[in-house]
């Protein structure tokens, strides 16, 4: 494997290609006309509840959802 | 006598593993035959256990003269855009360069960069800018092409672009990280693409 081969900047840069693929997809949905946009945002929204296990039983959980608190 | 059935069937389902190149398979049947007769022969009474190949569509076969038209699968993570659908050529944005695709294609695997893909049918031309992906193109004329999201040329908000080229062209002169100077370079790149796709 030529590992000199030429490596697109991003990946020089530390960056995965997911990261790369969805900052570009990122950037596309924030460049739409209107009803459109509201609909690729609302459609990529991300909620996630996550919550730390201790001794086998889980604590509260805490609620992460997207853009708010960027 | 149960003791041969194992070893029979292992045998077949080992020689089955032994495959050259994804791309030198022909057709894959629906049920390996060869397990079947083995199966019989072993437990008549029983009929043999369906395995994950017939539950599969099968792969259409590498004709042996060029195909006609172009079948394409073109899916984003949410939809499928096209399914199956049969076209004369599409021309995909390559990290290469704008790459057009003809039935009887070689095989090739090409990572997209944001760009617009146009579908060819007759004298109809559709367009969507994608903002990246792949393009699997396979021996029996099928092209696959995944993107994270693609949308009509029209649906781009020509204002929003500009915008967007000026800040991260900005952004670009004043990064300083890598990290920082790799995001604003994508900016320029994606928003770029999308202002050659508005004015192209």
């Amino acid at each position: 494997m030529a590992s000199n081969a030429a490596v697109p900047f991003w990946r020089a840069a530390g960056m995965t290609y997911i990261t790369y693929s969805n900052i570009c997809a990122n950037l596309v949905r924030n460049c739409l006309k209107e009803p459109y946009k509201t609909e690729a945002l609302t459609r990529e929204k991300v909620h996630f509840s996550i919550s730390k296990w201790t001794d086998g039983k889980p604590e509260k959980p805490t609620i992460r959802s997207d853009s708010p608190e960027d | 006598m149960f003791r041969q059935a194992s070893r029979l069937l292992a045998r077949t389902t080992a020689s089955r593993r032994s495959r050259a190149f994804s791309s030198d398979v022909p057709a894959t049947p629906a049920q390996d035959s060869n397990f079947i007769e083995s199966w019989t022969k072993v437990v008549p009474n029983l009929d043999p256990p369906k395995t994950p190949s017939s539950f599969m569509a099968p792969r259409p076969a590498t004709p042996s003269s060029i195909p006609t038209k172009l079948t394409v699968n073109f899916v984003l993570p949410y939809a499928s855009e096209l399914s199956g659908k049969e076209v004369d050529m599409v021309i995909v944005p390559a990290t290469t360069g704008q790459m057009g695709v003809l039935p009887g294609h070689v095989p090739t695997i090409a990572e997209l960069k944001p760009g617009i893909l146009s579908v060819h049918e007759g004298n109809d031309v559709t367009k969507y800018f994608l903002s990246s992906g792949f393009a699997l193109i396979h021996a029996n004329s099928v092209a696959d092409i995944i993107a994270v999201e693609a949308v009509p040329v029209d649906r781009l908000d020509p204002a929003l672009v500009q915008k967007g080229l000026a800040d991260f062209t900005q952004k670009l002169s004043s990064a300083t990280t890598d990290l920082e100077k790799a995001e604003a370079q994508i900016g320029v790149d994606v928003h770029s693409a999308m202002n050659s796709a508005i004015t192209g």
